[in-house]
């Protein structure tokens, strides 16, 4: 029941975002483009820190590497850079793999240290590639960085030309119209996967690992592959973002991928609720948009001054604004945005009464063995005004907590 | 060899300003289990309340007011953010501290605005030479004050009853607590004392050779984190240490980059600390001087 309302609402929100581009000017237009790319982000460090419960500061590190692995490989030789000249799609592939492929080489550092320790050591890596971006300028570009092709497949390009015009309903789809449907595509797989993966054996397993390594070894869980795995995957994930990012920009500079968009991802997914997918595209939405939205009608705000004036400007204003959403979510709802909604379903009695509060819900992710959080979600059903669904046998995944 | 002495000398007292910020951040650590990423703001707004009132009341009395500042914000950060997180993991507080910082430093940002802010040290930019060796006066009185603060440190966690009170919380919160110890003042004791050290460094990070006060101050702050990691994370001593081994391999980097630029590009000394930091968690997880976290089940 709950499930295939969750579906319907998906599916609405999938025709919105689809019939969006014919309504919307450029500037809405091109903060979706980034939208969409920070929320496959997201949705990578969630599996990573959520489900997993790794601490990464590293995610911008990635990201970097997809966006340029992106830029020199579909990019031609230039006086200042060389490229290699491959088809996009090629480079595209290429961002995510070439990511996973150094996730995996730092892998045997994610493997030994875990929580907070792994947070400090991925710390380094974003300023290592950072310097490395910065001094590598045959590739890179330096510190001005380099211009990006756009996408093309098959003849059809992801940009203003090549076919000249194009229209739908009489709207003329430009670069950003079509970039908004590969990004809608490359997303909803993005988040599809995402799902799948974390109500997987493997993913069951990344949320063992979390919540005792000691117990997920003791029921033969390879502690250290499956963190290796985690952060290969979630790395990919970040290294397609970077691609994505790169081709919204249509440019790639060091500073687009510095420690704070680093820490922009974690707040996405912090705000979000650890762990949820649903949670990290929110998480994404307003963290993305917010600064673009205030500065793009800072006129039409009384509190906000224009840049420069001295008063509180747009950037600042929206940086206190989510400074404050993470200590607020953090302080007063427990598991994020999407832990408030589950809870909100709950209480209204329409939702799968805590089926969702199995070994993956991230919000349970205490300190202690798994067993403590079963519970937890157990004893509050019987207290549902209805009570015509206990736990057990609406959803499937609730036995895993009895496990 | 004049030169490499001067460098030598520069990164030891460089590192024992680092090692001030990393001892706060070994302090929380141990005495609330937070990862205090707002430890860099916290630094910049101790040498900022000092640049700002240094002009009316004179720079010691500043200095008095910084202190108690920023080991106000730290005792407050901890009563009514840390110990009201909905969940108290390690993670989330991380992360609130993320949140924190964020705030904090983007107020103090614009305040600061575009200008830089002298901090009016006493000192100023007086250099004391040895034979041919120059070093800033700043320098020499950071270093000078800082072993007066480890020695004061030392004492307290060995020879007064509320630093071994401290001790015991960290070892075992809970039995700590049934011996009659209050982890409440225990944790609060910790944040003011690491918002103290906080402010010390502050000033010294912003006074000559340093031109004052910026929000890039916050960021220097985050060398201080390898300089933690690698002493190990509950541990003042390693703090030392990792101060100094950081503070010495970033002033050689960057003195002798001339020679080392071909293979490994400009601005290495801003990142060969986190490439130490990274060795040195490969192969001691726990850093050098840390204690081997025991698996419980």
């Amino acid at each position: 029941m709950s499930d295939l309302l969750r579906r319907l609402g998906g599916l609405a929100l999938l025709v919105v975002a689809l019939a969006l581009p014919l309504v919307l000017n450029d500037f809405w237009l091109q903060t979706g483009l980034f939208v969409m790319a920070a929320a496959i982000g997201a949705v990578g460090l969630t599996l990573l820190v959520g489900v997993a419960g790794q601490l990464s500061l590293g995610h911008a590190a990635f990201a970097a590497i997809g966006a340029y692995v992106y830029a020199w490989s579909t990019g031609e030789t230039t006086t200042s850079v060389t490229g290699a000249g491959l088809p996009p799609a090629v480079g595209l592939a290429l961002a995510a793999l070439v990511a996973a492929g150094v996730g995996a080489a730092f892998s045997p550092v994610a493997g030994r240290l875990r929580g907070i320790y792994l947070g400090l050591a991925t710390l380094g890596l974003v300023f290592i590639v950072r310097h490395l971006l910065l001094n590598l300028t045959d590739w890179t570009g330096g510190f001005t960085g380099r211009s990006v092709e756009s996408f093309a497949l098959g003849g059809f390009s992801f940009s203003n030309s090549d076919p000249d015009y194009l229209a739908v309903g009489g709207v003329e789809f430009e670069g950003l119209h079509r970039l908004w449907y590969l990004f809608l595509l490359l997303a909803v797989v993005a988040c599809w996967l995402a799902g799948n993966l974390r109500a997987s054996r493997t993913g069951r397993a990344w949320a063992n690992v979390r919540d005792s390594e000691t117990a997920a070894a003791a029921m033969g869980i390879g502690v250290a592959r499956a963190k290796a795995a985690a952060f290969v995957v979630s790395s990919a994930y970040a290294g397609t973002a970077g691609a994505m990012l790169a081709l919204a920009y249509g440019r790639v500079a060091p500073d687009v991928f510095s420690l704070t968009a680093s820490v922009d991802f974690l707040v996405m997914i912090v705000l979000g609720g650890l762990g949820s997918v649903a949670g990290a595209v929110v998480g994404a939405l307003f963290v993305t948009a917010l600064p673009l939205v205030l500065a793009e009608y800072s006129s039409a705000l009384p509190f906000l001054a224009a840049p420069g004036s001295g008063g509180l400007d747009p950037s600042t204003a929206s940086r206190i604004v989510y400074g404050l959403a993470i200590i607020a979510v953090l302080v007063f709802l427990r598991g994020g945005l999407a832990g408030a909604g589950r809870r909100l379903r709950h209480r209204l009695g329409g939702g799968g009464p805590s089926g969702d509060a199995g070994t993956t819900d991230p919000d349970t992710s205490g300190p202690g063995p798994t067993g403590r959080t079963a519970p937890a979600s157990g004893t509050t059903d019987p207290s549902t005004p209805d009570g015509s669904h206990p736990a057990a046998v609406t959803h499937p995944r609730s036995k895993e907590t009895t496990r | 060899m004049s030169y490499f002495l001067t460098q030598v000398l520069n990164g030891l007292s460089y590192g024992l300003v680092l090692s001030l910020i990393a001892a706060g951040f070994a302090i929380v650590f141990t005495s609330t289990g937070v990862l205090n990423f707002a430890h860099g703001s916290i630094v910049l707004l101790g040498a900022y309340l000092v640049a700002v009132l240094h002009p009316t009341i004179g720079f010691w009395p500043a200095m008095l007011v910084a202190l108690f500042g920023a080991a106000l914000v730290g005792v407050l950060i901890n009563a009514l953010l840390v110990r009201n997180l909905a969940d108290p993991t390690p993670g989330a507080a991380a992360i609130l501290m993320l949140g924190v910082d964020i705030v904090l430093l983007t107020e103090l940002t614009r305040r600061i605005g575009n200008q830089v802010l002298p901090v009016g040290a006493p000192w100023g930019a007086s250099v004391v030479r040895f034979g041919e060796i120059a070093l800033p006066t700043g320098r020499v009185v950071a270093a000078g004050v800082t072993v007066v603060a480890f020695a004061a440190l030392w004492y307290l966690f060995s020879r007064t009853d509320l630093g071994v009170g401290m001790r015991a919380a960290a070892a075992d919160g809970p039995t700590a607590s049934l011996m009659g110890i209050r982890l409440s003042r225990t944790a609060a004791t910790g944040w003011a004392l690491a918002g103290v050290l906080a402010a010390v460094a502050g000033v010294f990070l912003t006074s000559f050779p340093s031109p004052g006060v910026a929000p890039t101050v916050a960021l220097s702050a985050f060398a201080a984190i390898p300089a933690w990691v690698l002493g190990g994370f509950d541990s003042v001593p390693g703090a030392v240490v990792g101060g100094l081994l950081i503070g010495l391999t970033s002033a050689l980097v960057t003195g002798y980059e001339g020679d080392l630029e071909h293979f490994l590009g400009t601005g290495f000394g801003e990142v060969a600390p986190y490439v130490v930091m990274i060795v040195v968690l490969l192969v001691r997880p726990s850093g050098l001087l840390g204690s081997k976290e025991a698996v419980r089940v």
